[in-house]
């Protein structure tokens, strides 16, 4: 019964790296795993099946003496104390650790060109790294502590365990950086409300596959989670319950420096004109009143643009948030705007009128979004919009990033041509909305997308900063978010990170997802199967 | 017991969809559970969604009860439960003895009060006039059953009268009660503050179908026991009544045979972490006892049986590529001896191992092709005269194996095609019915019961098949008596099972797939049959998931809302 495959495959740079050597993947029937590979697939990878036995009694991470970075760097002390657990899961609970006494010291030593410890990563920080691992040693090299993570993360998966328990890496060289600068999950916390425990349970898992930006959709019509210091009716009329439904400010700083610790940048989306509906609980006179003939109906349509309280309101709540989020990007929505409201209103008509706007309610919408884009460059913030801004209004500030959530894969591609061509930079999520859910392997559709399969120069092609995966929130809460998310999330993970032309097999890619996905269940991560088969550790929860 | 609040309704009310409708309107709305307008970025919803579907959660005047009881009478007349207990009546024939009735009461006294202190009688205290201090369980047949196993014949019924000075709850066995006891801790809610009350009441109950089943599949995927138990505790939230265990099929066979170890020793995924022992399907089946649920275990020939091969030589037909044997295996070889008695010596194991009463027999999904290619069976099909018909075959197989499962005592349930293929079959044989679209399921209906077949339903709910947005709505609508067909036909359709198969789901998202979906199913399948307001069905049945994830129950969410009291776990 003891039936042993041994295949061989071309490694995993075959398609461009002549210099590759063949490795061997050796697979048990009894779930014994060698290196299945890393998720996402490195830049460029070689692996021997020469292995080093690895003894958690005998395990250092140590600072290189070159590092600009060394003893209580705050990033890497703490990416140590996780990454020790990760890469040895049996050790704190006791089992299966052998002692071999002839089992000789292994060392990571990590060293960084810059001691950015204490900062955020921000939208030019380098996460390139290179790992080389030798008898005794791994060196990790990276300009940043935020490459150094990534570094980690890939050396983690590298290592393995035999039936016995004994835990191997082979000798392996990586050199590794992202394909995409921009590389997002988005949640919504507005149609449900997520405890703060799984957001942070997501950042793990966003590491996991080196997603890199969190954008937090925080608010949104159905409820107002969080808790501002200028503006306290906005979560307490607003949120589903003023007091169990919110994100207090010791809540925002406890996402915000998880995320740090993880590598994760925190984008806040506080989406207007439209999409405000619970705002207007806790702030009265921002929504538009709507009109049915003559008389207020009793309902409210979109932030009411033409009163000068409105962006009064506006800069000093992007004032706080501005202070709050320490990103230098801030997403501003600016999607979906229903006209009907505004067109009930009489003193929007008559606004509309002044302006010589004539019937054209988004000459109304491009004027409110300008208001709001002038606000947060004030602040310093670059502004990033859903694509309805740019598709209304062309001659928006030349740095706002456009969010392309729309449309067929034909007419998503005429969209960043566009863009593109207007010298506008572009992020990329309409392939990827996560939350639309179908029977089978739906992955497979999210690993196959071309983000740059659109017709343009080169330099068009440059523009676009990346993708962004997004799990909206009309049917998912903490009870179903994570099997929703992982591991399909790590399919665009993959894509906005790799080479495109050596992850182009999605049959190729299947076997190293199954993999990764067991990964991520041995690491606590709901994360659900990609089709029939197990894990040697099960999912252990309920 | 997750309400602010609660309607003033008063009346009795037939359900019919008038009175209904008639009611609502009256209802105060205490309680929006969600406010939801906008709809980002789900242009597809547009499309998916009917016009006019309301969107917030409402109270319903039936508050959280589901599945809804067949006659509720909910007065305005508020109790409170400050110090409460759950008790035997003096004249109830199953006192302090029945573990079963004393285990459901401390698990519903959990549920209701949670983790407070059991309060003791203060006998110093005066209770207040509102106050209500016992449910009184008073089982009223000389047989309570309460040491039986739960059959297809079992009287579920009960009747709760929640008033002063006692609420009482009365069934003829204790089936009944469990669900009662369910039906009560549904009628519990509490104030902002913790404080429960409950309200007045008086429910006449009993289920419409007798069968009322989820399908877990443990072959494709492997499922922890942990798992099977939460599920189990949650079908009894639901009153389902039946565990249909898809436990072994061509992926893996987890179930470790006394009889026949090496079938998991070399069919399982693992021989030791991936198998059910003896031990572990004792307990879900006394698991499962203890909440009125019966354990019907599948094991499906002679098609779906890859796994088997591996740890029993011969079973499997030998498959040819023109004169010699591929390496690759068929189904089951029908025309050894061997088969044969492997088979008896296999079901003797079976039907002592599981209590039940009955045992599915699967039969579904066999390909002919292997037969057709192995020379073995050729010269056996033109023995026996059958030319090419394997259908034949199929049939000579299948009466074979039903007659050593009669040998064992048990009564069989199988898959539709068995029936469809001819094969004689027992009058009392249960036809499972699980393919096609609507209109040819319920000429399947009709054809199996015009033959004289007790039958059940599951095409419409297989609860696998996921798509985007409230396909709920799908499964509440579906009636497995909605076919052309005489009363006495009708009579024939004796239930329906939810069935989540395990291609995509294992411990990771099985919860979360099968919770709330599967509670539509357990309202078609226990409440009246007029019983089909779809707006009052979404307002109860988002109380009553919230009420399961106060539970600890990872039932995903209907729609844009929240529940008072969000998942804990991640």
């Amino acid at each position: 019964m003891c039936n042993i495959e041994v295949m061989c495959i071309g490694s995993f740079g075959r398609y461009t790296r002549p210099k590759c050597n063949l490795i061997l993947l050796i697979i048990l029937q009894l779930g014994l795993h060698t290196v299945e590979g890393v998720w996402p697939l490195p830049q460029s990878f070689t692996s021997s099946t020469e292995r080093y036995p690895l003894n958690p009694n005998a395990f250092y991470f140590g600072y290189g003496r070159q590092s600009a970075a060394q003893q209580d760097c705050s990033v890497l002390d703490a990416a140590f104390k996780r990454y020790f657990s990760l890469i040895f899961p049996d050790y704190t609970s006791g089992y299966g650790v052998l002692r071999f006494s002839g089992d000789k010291p292994f060392t990571v030593e990590i060293r960084v060109d810059h001691a950015d410890c204490d900062s955020y990563p921000n939208e030019n920080s380098s996460e390139r790294y290179n790992l080389s691992v030798s008898a005794g040693q791994a060196s990790l090299n990276a300009e940043t502590v935020w490459g150094a993570l990534r570094g980690l993360e890939t050396f983690s998966q590298l290592v393995y365990q035999d039936d016995f328990g004994t835990y191997f890496v082979n000798k392996t060289e990586i050199d590794d950086f992202p394909r995409f600068q921009f590389r997002a999950i988005l949640l919504d916390t507005s149609r449900h409300y997520l405890p703060v425990q799984a957001i942070l349970k997501t950042l793990d898992a966003m590491a996991y596959s080196k997603f890199n930006v969190f954008h937090w959709h925080i608010v949104d019509d159905p409820s107002f989670p969080y808790q501002s210091r200028t503006f306290p009716d906005l979560s307490s009329k607003g949120a589903f319950h003023p007091m169990t439904h919110i994100y207090t400010q010791s809540d925002v700083r406890r996402v915000i420096s998880h995320a740090r610790l993880w590598g994760i940048r925190v984008l806040p989306e506080f989406d207007s004109p439209g999409h405000t509906q619970s705002w207007g609980k806790g702030q009265s006179d921002l929504l538009t009143p709507c009109y049915r003939g003559s008389t207020p109906s009793g309902t409210f349509g979109p932030v009411n643009p033409v009163l000068p309280s409105t962006y009064q309101f506006m800069a000093r709540l992007f004032k706080e948030v501005s202070s709050v989020f320490p990103d230098s990007y801030i997403h501003l929505g600016g999607d979906e705007v229903d006209f009907s409201c505004w067109k009930s209103n009489p003193d929007v008509r008559a606004f509309m009128q002044k302006m010589g706007f004539g019937g054209d309610f988004t000459k109304l919408e491009a004027f409110y979004m300008e208001k709001i884009v002038n606000i947060t460059s004030a602040l310093n913030k670059t502004s990033i919009v859903w694509q309805d801004v740019f598709d209304y209004h062309e001659r928006i500030p030349k740095d706002t990033v456009l969010h392309i959530w729309k449309g067929t894969p034909a007419s998503y591609k005429e969209e960043l041509s566009r863009m593109t061509k207007a010298g506008m930079r572009v992020l990329l999520a309409a392939p990827w909305y996560i939350n639309h859910i179908a029977y089978g392997q739906d992955w497979r559709n999210y690993y196959t997308v071309q983000p740059l399969n659109f017709s343009g120069t080169e330099e068009q092609k440059k523009l676009v900063i990346g993708g962004e995966v997004c799990m909206w929130g009309e049917y998912v809460d903490a009870t179903n978010l994570t099997p929703r998310l992982w591991p399909r999330a790590s399919a665009a993970a993959e894509r906005l990170w790799s080479d495109e032309k050596q992850t182009s097999s999605v049959d190729e890619a299947f076997p190293r997802l199954q993999d990764f996905r067991c990964k991520l269940v041995r690491r606590g991560i709901r994360a659900e199967p990609l089709h029939v088969g197990h894990c040697k550790h099960e999912y252990q929860g309920v | 017991m997750l309400l602010a609040g609660r309607p003033p309704v008063l009346g009795l009310y037939r359900l019919s969809t008038t009175d209904m409708i008639a009611a609502l309107k009256l209802t105060l709305l205490l309680l929006a559970l969600a406010f939801s307008q906008g709809q980002q970025h789900n242009y597809i919803d547009e499309l998916d969604e009917e016009a006019g579907t309301v969107r917030a959660v409402q109270a319903s005047q039936y508050v959280s009860l589901w599945p809804l009881p067949q006659k509720v009478k909910i007065s305005d007349i508020s109790f409170k439960l400050t110090s409460f207990n759950i008790v035997d009546a003096k004249e109830s024939s199953a006192g302090p003895s029945c573990s079963l009735l004393q285990d459901a009461y401390r698990r519903y006294y959990e549920y209701m009060f949670g983790s407070a202190k059991r309060q003791g009688p203060r006998k110093s205290r005066r209770t207040g006039p509102s106050e209500l201090t016992k449910l009184q369980v008073w089982i009223t047949s000389p047989d309570s059953e309460c040491d039986g196993y739960p059959s297809v014949t079992s009287d579920e019924s009960y009747e709760l009268s929640v008033d002063l000075p006692y609420a009482v709850l009365k069934a003829p066995k204790v089936w009944g009660a469990l669900h009662g006891l369910e039906t009560f801790s549904q009628l519990v809610y509490e104030d902002e503050y913790g404080a429960k009350s409950i309200n007045s009441t008086a429910i006449s109950d009993f289920p419409r179908f007798a069968h009322r089943g989820i399908l877990l599949d443990s072959s494709r995927h492997f499922l922890p026991l942990k798992v099977i138990l939460a599920n189990l505790e949650t079908m009894a939230m639901n009153k389902f009544n039946v565990f249909h265990w898809h436990i072994v099929d061509d992926q893996s066979f987890p179930y470790l045979s006394r009889t026949f170890p090496q079938l998991s020793q070399q069919g399982a995924y693992h021989p030791y972490t991936h198998v059910y022992t003896p031990a572990d399907v004792k307990m879900v089946i006394e698991f499962g006892r203890l909440r009125g649920i019966r354990v019907i275990p599948e094991f499906d020939t002679p098609g779906h049986t890859q796994s088997w091969g591996k740890g029993q030589k011969d079973l499997l037909t030998p498959c040819y590529s023109g004169s010699k044997p591929s390496g690759s295996f068929g189904p089951v070889n029908p025309i050894l001896n061997t088969t044969y008695d492997f088979m008896s010596q296999f079901f003797k194991e079976i039907s002592t191992v599981f209590p039940d009463a009955y045992v599915h027999l699967g039969g579904d999904e066999v390909d002919f092709t292997c037969w057709k290619s192995n020379p073995d069976i050729q010269k056996f099909m033109d023995q026996q005269g059958y030319g090419d018909d394997y259908k034949k075959l199929e049939s000579f197989y299948i009466q074979k194996l039903l007659d050593i499962v009669t040998t064992t005592h048990k009564g069989y349930i199988i898959w539709q095609e068995v029936f469809d293929n001819g094969v004689k079959l027992k009058p009392d044989t249960l036809i499972h019915v699980w393919k096609g679209n609507q209109e040819q399921y319920q000429s399947e209906m009709a054809n199996v019961t015009s033959a004289g077949y007790q039958t059940l339903l599951s095409t419409p709910w297989y609860l696998n098949r996921i798509s985007y947005g409230q396909d709920w709505r799908g499964h509440y609508k579906a009636d497995p008596q909605d076919f052309n067909g005489t009363e006495e036909q009708k009579k024939l359709v004796i239930g329906g099972e939810a069935c989540l198969w395990g291609e995509y789901v294992d411990a990771t998202n099985l919860t979360p797939r099968l919770w709330p979906r599967a509670s539509a199913v357990a309202e078609r399948l226990w409440s009246a049959k007029e019983v089909t307001d779809i707006s009052d069905a979404f307002n109860r049945l988002s109380v009553h998931r919230c009420r399961m994830v106060a539970r600890g129950i990872p039932a995903e969410p209907l729609f844009s809302s929240y529940c008072p009291r969000e998942y804990k776990g991640i």
